[in-house]
């Protein structure tokens, strides 16, 4: 018998086969359950939900808009400049601030507390 | 008469072929240079990971922006005023999806492909299988659009209506796309799709100062002068003129409309992007900057195409193509002097070289992407079940962008007599149909399993191509593939409207059909991971 032949034993009351407990299994729901990630959870889904499903609405009510009422958009404004140009340009325009503003969200509420629990989470595996 | 015009004809065409020159040998050296910098998987598949929120932000614009943004949306204004861009909106707003749902937590959780996200907390095989089959169908329908429209395109710039120049450049581009990925990977790829960004962005700027200029900065006259030369008045500055001729065509464009805007995020080679960059921050800050220069592009697309319907109206370009794609090149010939001076000869060259070059770094996206899933989710993950190292992983990832090309090449020469610009419309519905279902029930729902992936997927994109199938894109409509038969039950050539709910709904029975649980643990991992970056690549 060689050493690398050896195979042990299964010990009695404990199933052949049956997995170790996963350590790090162990720390993710821990971290998880823990306040500083649902107060990070939190943080990113409330803004991230309202807002998701405020700029979808607000292109389908252009997209519906621009099909269904365009009465409505062809309504002129100032010299060949109409409410179907001008809606478009609002779109633009709602995409680039809801950009600025979950960046400025992101920053504010959530990052360096992420950056924190990044390095406590990854300690924890050491 | 018939002699200078004809020198100075074949001088443009010198010209724009000397140029397509250059691009091939920058793009080469480019390729030859990132070859010597990748040894690794994550060199090949993640460009190293190293690279800066700006220099992605740029290659993800890059990769987006393709000629048919290029030429397609201004050559859609040129012909229908409004009606276009209304169209090209939906390409901008999609990025809030991306940007708040899916590019931070994708960078985290994942490592090489999307699959590697959709099968991150379930069992692995059947997962794989479908994330990697449905990342490869939608790159390669997106490939064959751009395939067949370089091929025209080239065609059309070049003056030869005979199709072998067609079939030359689909073979070329073919070529080209399966070198740059072999050998230049993600950084060879990333780099190309700067300095296409780069050359679209200062093409684009270029000809709206120029257009902007004839009109003295006075956008009043220039939309005056564009409703008038277009020969539809007002209308063509208010809705309607392309998609509101009924109420079938006023559905269809609503559920183009949500598949552009839902299937962006969906897109696998957008989402690989998100791995070349460090961290989840760098991964925000690159759409951000994807978004401010998409949007930029989108406005600039504007004046453009309101300038070539002023410029030119819509008779003369129409007479060159009748989709509208030779707008733009036609506004550069004409606001450098007219067709045969010295300063149209030029800026036609160069706006022709700028569509190339947009077409080369588009198709190496495509390329790469499908072939790192087929090597990673299909042949090491699912065919030899991990027990692979490496570098044989590597050596499957550049032998199937071979076999990807090859069979792209292929399908695009078959298909080049064929209007398929539809595909890229199908792209995006199937990744907003099977794609970004799954995406967002694995991040967001804790209980999705994995019987629910595997109907997401085949629900979403089954649904998606069986309806394309049966509408009349395929059969019944005004340019159907199949001619002598009509077979559409379907009556939108848009499956989205439909397709996408299939996805969601198909996820969601599916996940209640099965007795499986969802792995508590890998969830929270999972959560944790894609908030914090804890434990990420």
């Amino acid at each position: 018998m060689t050493t690398s032949s050896y195979r042990p034993t299964p010990t009695l009351g404990v199933p052949f086969g049956d997995p170790e407990p996963d350590p790090r299994a162990e720390i993710y729901l821990r971290v998880q359950a823990s306040p500083e990630f649902q107060e990070i959870r939190r943080r990113y889904r409330d803004f991230v939900f309202p807002m998701s499903l405020a700029f979808l609405a607000w292109y389908l009510l252009y997209v519906f808009a621009s099909t269904f009422a365009r009465h409505f958009m062809a309504h002129r404004i100032l010299g060949a400049f109409n409410v179907a140009l001008a809606f478009g340009l609002l779109q633009f325009a709602s995409t680039f601030l809801i950009t600025w503003a979950y960046a400025r969200n992101a920053r504010a509420k959530r990052d360096r507390a992420a950056l924190n629990l990044r390095w406590e989470t990854q300690e924890m595996f050491r | 008469m018939t002699g200078p015009h004809l020198a100075v004809a074949a001088g443009h065409r010198g010209l724009t072929g000397l140029l397509f020159v250059v691009l091939v040998l920058i793009t080469l050296g480019i390729t030859v240079w990132a070859s010597r910098n990748s040894r690794t998987a994550n060199d090949f598949y993640a460009g190293g990971r190293e690279f800066s929120a700006a220099q992605n932000g740029l290659a993800i614009a890059g990769d987006y922006m393709s000629a048919a943004s290029f030429l397609g949306i201004a050559g859609l204004i040129a012909l229908f005023g409004y009606d276009g861009f209304l169209y090209s909106i939906g390409f901008l707003v999609a990025w809030l999806v991306v940007l708040m749902l899916v590019a931070e937590l994708v960078r985290n959780c994942g490592r090489f492909t999307m699959a590697d996200v959709v099968a991150f907390r379930m069992s692995r095989k059947p997962v794989r299988t479908a994330a990697g089959a449905a990342t490869i169908v939608v790159s390669i329908f997106y490939l064959i659009a751009q395939m067949v429209g370089a091929g025209t395109l080239v065609a059309l710039l070049l003056g030869d209506t005979g199709g072998s120049a067609q079939t030359w450049t689909i073979v070329g581009v073919g070529a080209l796309m399966v070198v740059y990925v072999t050998f230049g990977g993600m950084k060879g790829t990333t780099w190309i799709q700067i300095v296409k960004a780069v050359l679209l962005l200062g093409g684009a700027i270029l000809m709206t100062l120029l257009v902007l200029w004839r009109f003295h900065f006075d956008l009043d006259e220039l939309l005056h002068t564009a409703a008038h030369t277009s020969g539809h008045g007002q209308q063509f500055l208010e809705p309607g003129l392309k998609y509101g001729k009924n109420l079938t065509s006023r559905l269809d464009f609503i559920s183009l409309a949500i598949a552009l805007v839902l299937g962006t995020a969906g897109l696998p080679h957008i989402l690989v992007r998100f791995y070349t960059v460090p961290t989840a921050r760098a991964a925000r800050h690159s759409v951000m900057w994807a978004i401010g220069l998409i949007g930029t592009f989108y406005l600039l697309t504007i004046v453009l195409g309101f300038g070539a319907a002023a410029v030119l109206g819509s008779d003369r370009i129409r007479k060159s193509n009748a989709a509208g794609n030779t707008a733009l090149p036609l506004l550069a010939e004409e606001l450098g002097g007219g067709p045969d001076t010295f300063g149209g000869v030029v800026l036609l060259a160069v706006i022709a070289a700028v569509a190339f070059a947009t077409i080369l770094a588009v198709v190496a996206g495509l390329t790469l992407a499908s072939s790192a899933s087929f090597a990673h989710d299909l042949y090491t993950n699912v065919i030899r079940k991990e027990a692979t190292d490496e570098k044989s992983e590597l050596r499957a990832a550049r032998l199937s962008a071979i076999v990807i090309g090859g069979i792209a090449i292929g399908l695009s020469l078959s298909a080049q007599k064929l209007n398929v610009a539809f595909l890229v419309a199908l792209a995006f519905a199937v990744a907003a149909s099977a794609n970004l279902p799954t995406l967002l029930y694995t991040l967001f729902w804790r209980r999705f399993n994995t019987n629910g992936t595997v109907w997401a997927i085949y629900g979403g994109l089954g649904s998606a191509l069986v309806l394309v199938l049966f509408s009349p894109v395929v059969s019944g409509g005004t340019t159907p593939l199949v001619t002598g038969v009509d077979f559409h039950w379907f009556p939108l050539e848009n499956p989205g409207i439909v397709s996408i709910p299939i996805g969601f709904l198909c996820g969601w029975i599916g996940t209640l059909r099965s007795d499986e649980e969802a792995d508590a643990a890998k969830y929270a991992e999972m959560e944790v991971r894609s908030l914090t970056g804890a434990g990420a690549y």
